[in-house]
């Protein structure tokens, strides 16, 4: 106990270095212009930004990363609210009623209690990171090869498989994950796999190139083959900013509900804010005394899920941080932003480098209060930035997207496969494949094969050593109930709808 | 929506099988990869080990898309309009090419933009390839004096 405050303390030591509140600063600043851009959730807000990291120390960079992660956050609720175009399922919930309490004129109170409310439960999820996190890392200190490797398959199920509209769909999108991750040299034996002869792709695929493909040259075409299907309405905002006395009384209890589901569920490796957001909604729905309003602007539809959604945020971090585990397209993302600097999060990072570990937690109670601060005063401004004609949106997103790559690597062969990304992501869109399995796959499925075969080589190649630790054995269970539990599950409702 | 047939309301998805056909496709591709590899391992797994679980992985996914498929199972889709696609890839490809061939960034990116604005349907390509001028030589200035990232030089920023 007394650890964690000393460690928080010193963590918020180094965060309040003025050059470090200015990285802060700027990171919440880009990171809810760009969030706040129609179609661009917080995972591609991290991924476009990365490369304006590429020249600070790390320190600076993880800081500023914070900012970006919050912010992209904030900024696509403001659109979910403003415009109904949710940049991710997450901001589904939010923008069902807070786009309706727009059209409705009260625009303002939905965007004061979506901020209060991602404030409330963003402070609370980083309090419970951090006491959660030195927990979590005296456990992982004594897991095995094997366990991680058990662990990494928990992973690959839940969020592939288990939560998804089809299991075959989600495995799918996984499995193309699992096969990118194979290409490049074999760390234990140098040999080169899936190269053919094109020395480019030694190094293996690029998760920034690989997201950004997906996500934002994927959705570039997308949204322009469907162009004929959507009209977007922006909603001005109209009368007070401000939350009415009533607003508060009805807000409070679902910032409190909503944090409750968000952090537990996000600190799992279940994958992604989508159920508890939904959850949230649902609960909210039955709790309130305005049943009539649902559906039609009701407030608590805008304050649980917005504050489940950022409770998980902070919650995916408590996996990402403590093992190394990026369970939803977000943290794959930051998991991105350390590996550009040799860092692995996991129990080790907390011991090497303490100081990046906790100011980047302590970055994250002060990029919270400053979204507080900036966020509803400079409503204006964002809204400006969300009637920037289409056109122009996505020309300038994809200039900004291939910039990433050409500042990394300006070769053909490289942005050549940012192209090919992005039409696989824009077939996946339209067949209906989940994107985030693959980024999840290609950054877990060589972690998942070296633990294997360090764990196969320690045993002298007996697979029964995966079965029997206690630690493996469990979680190798979980992963099968995982996998089976949608496929027996729609058998019983098959079963059942024939029988009506 | 031509069948109208009760017993089989759904028809087989064509795109469906064309799916469960590149993913068999890409099961051999890895196979036929691992065999090149020299297993040095004298315990456990060499490194063609998990190139054949992902690819048996990937078989059992085709055999599922494939049934899918057959059943008719996806998800509807809504048409869509191939020519802002096109439009936009043969930007990225005019980007590719100008890079290659030594252009440069402005240039490049300049080409990416123009053509990405067509494709959500400007037709005032003169106005649109001046603000992607001037929008991509501030981002080269900003990204190659300010945090000195080295984006590719051509006769454009050598100017400049």
């Amino acid at each position: 106990m007394t650890d964690t405050f000393a460690a928080l303390a010193h963590g918020m030591a180094v965060a309040i270095q003025p050059m470090n509140l200015l990285y802060a600063l700027i990171g919440v600043f880009l990171g809810t212009a760009v969030g706040v851009l129609p179609g661009i959730g917080p995972a591609l807000t991290v991924a476009l930004l990365l490369p304006v990291t590429y020249k600070l120390d790390p320190g600076g960079s993880l800081i500023m990363f914070a900012g970006i992660y919050y912010g992209g956050m904030y900024g696509g609720s403001t659109t979910a609210i403003l415009i109904n175009t949710p940049g991710e399922s997450a901001s589904m919930a939010t923008a069902l009623e807070g786009n309706k309490m727009a059209k409705a004129g009260r625009g303002g109170p939905a965007l004061a209690t979506s901020a209060i409310g991602s404030f409330v439960a963003g402070t609370i999820a980083t309090i419970g990171l951090a006491f959660l996190a030195p927990w979590l890392v005296d456990v992982a200190v004594r897991f095995g090869p094997e366990d991680y490797f058990a662990l990494m398959c928990v992973a690959f199920v839940t969020v592939s498989a288990t939560f998804g509209d089809s299991p075959i769909r989600g495995l799918t999108s996984l499995f193309i994950g699992l096969t990118l991750g194979l290409v490049g040299i074999d760390k234990l034996t140098g040999q080169a796999r899936l190269t053919f002869g094109v020395p480019e792709l030694l190094d293996g695929v690029e998760v920034t190139t690989l997201a950004v493909g997906l996500f934002a040259v994927g959705e570039a075409l997308y949204v322009a083959s469907r162009r004929h299907h959507t009209e977007e309405k922006l909603e001005p905002v109209r009368g007070s900013l401000w939350m009415t006395k009533e607003d508060w009384k009805r807000s409070w209890k679902p910032w409190l509900r909503g944090t409750m589901f968000g952090f537990p569920i996000g600190a799992l490796p279940a994958g992604g804010a989508e159920i508890p957001t939904f959850l949230s909604y649902s609960t909210e729905k039955r709790l309130t005394k305005h049943p009539e309003e649902f559906g039609k602007g009701a407030i608590e539809g805008v304050a649980g899920p917005e504050a489940a959604n950022n409770a998980s945020a902070a919650g995916t971090l408590v996996p990402l941080l403590t093992l190394g585990l990026p369970t939803s397209a977000t943290a794959a993302m930051m998991l991105a932003g350390f590996q550009q600097y040799g860092l692995n999060p996991g129990p080790l990072l907390f011991a090497e480098r303490p100081d990046l570990v906790w100011g980047l937690i302590a970055s994250l109670f002060i990029a919270n209060m400053m979204l507080l601060v900036l966020n509803l005063p400079l409503v204006g401004l964002w809204v400006r930035l969300l009637a920037i004609p289409q056109p122009w949106l996505y020309a300038g997103i994809l200039v900004f997207a291939t910039m990433g790559t050409i500042a990394a690597k300006p070769s053909v062969v490289e942005l050549s496969m940012l192209a090919g990304f992005g039409v696989l992501g824009f077939l996946m869109r339209r067949f209906d494949f989940p994107i985030a399995p693959v980024v999840v796959g290609l950054i877990l499925g060589p972690i998942a094969e070296s633990q294997l075969r360090r764990a196969l080589a320690i045993s002298l190649g007996d697979p029964m050593t995966l079965v029997q630790s206690p630690i493996s054995a469990t979680l190798l269970s979980i992963a099968l109930i995982a996998l089976l539990a949608p496929f027996v599950l729609k058998g019983l409702g098959r079963f059942k709808a024939n029988e009506d | 929506m031509t069948s109208s047939d009760p017993v089989q309301p759904r028809r087989v998805d064509r795109a469906g099988l064309v799916i469960a056909a590149l993913l068999a496709g890409l099961a051999a591709v890895l196979v036929w990869d691992a065999r090149g590899l020299q297993s040095t391992a004298m315990y456990g797994m060499g490194p063609e080990a998990m190139p054949v679980v992902v690819a048996s992985g990937l078989t059992l996914l085709a055999i599922g898309n494939f049934i899918d498929a057959l059943r008719g199972n996806l998800p509807a889709r809504e048409s869509t309009d191939p020519v802002p696609v096109f439009l936009i890839l043969i930007g990225l490809a005019l980007l590719i090419a100008i890079i290659g061939f030594g252009g440069g960034f402005i240039l490049a990116t300049s080409a990416l933009f123009v053509t990405t604005s067509a494709a959500f349907g400007r037709r005032a390509i003169v106005v649109d390839s001046i603000i992607a001028l001037v929008m991509s030589i501030l981002i080269y200035l900003a990204f190659d004096r300010l945090l000195t990232l080295s984006l590719p030089t051509g006769p454009l920023e050598r100017l400049l």
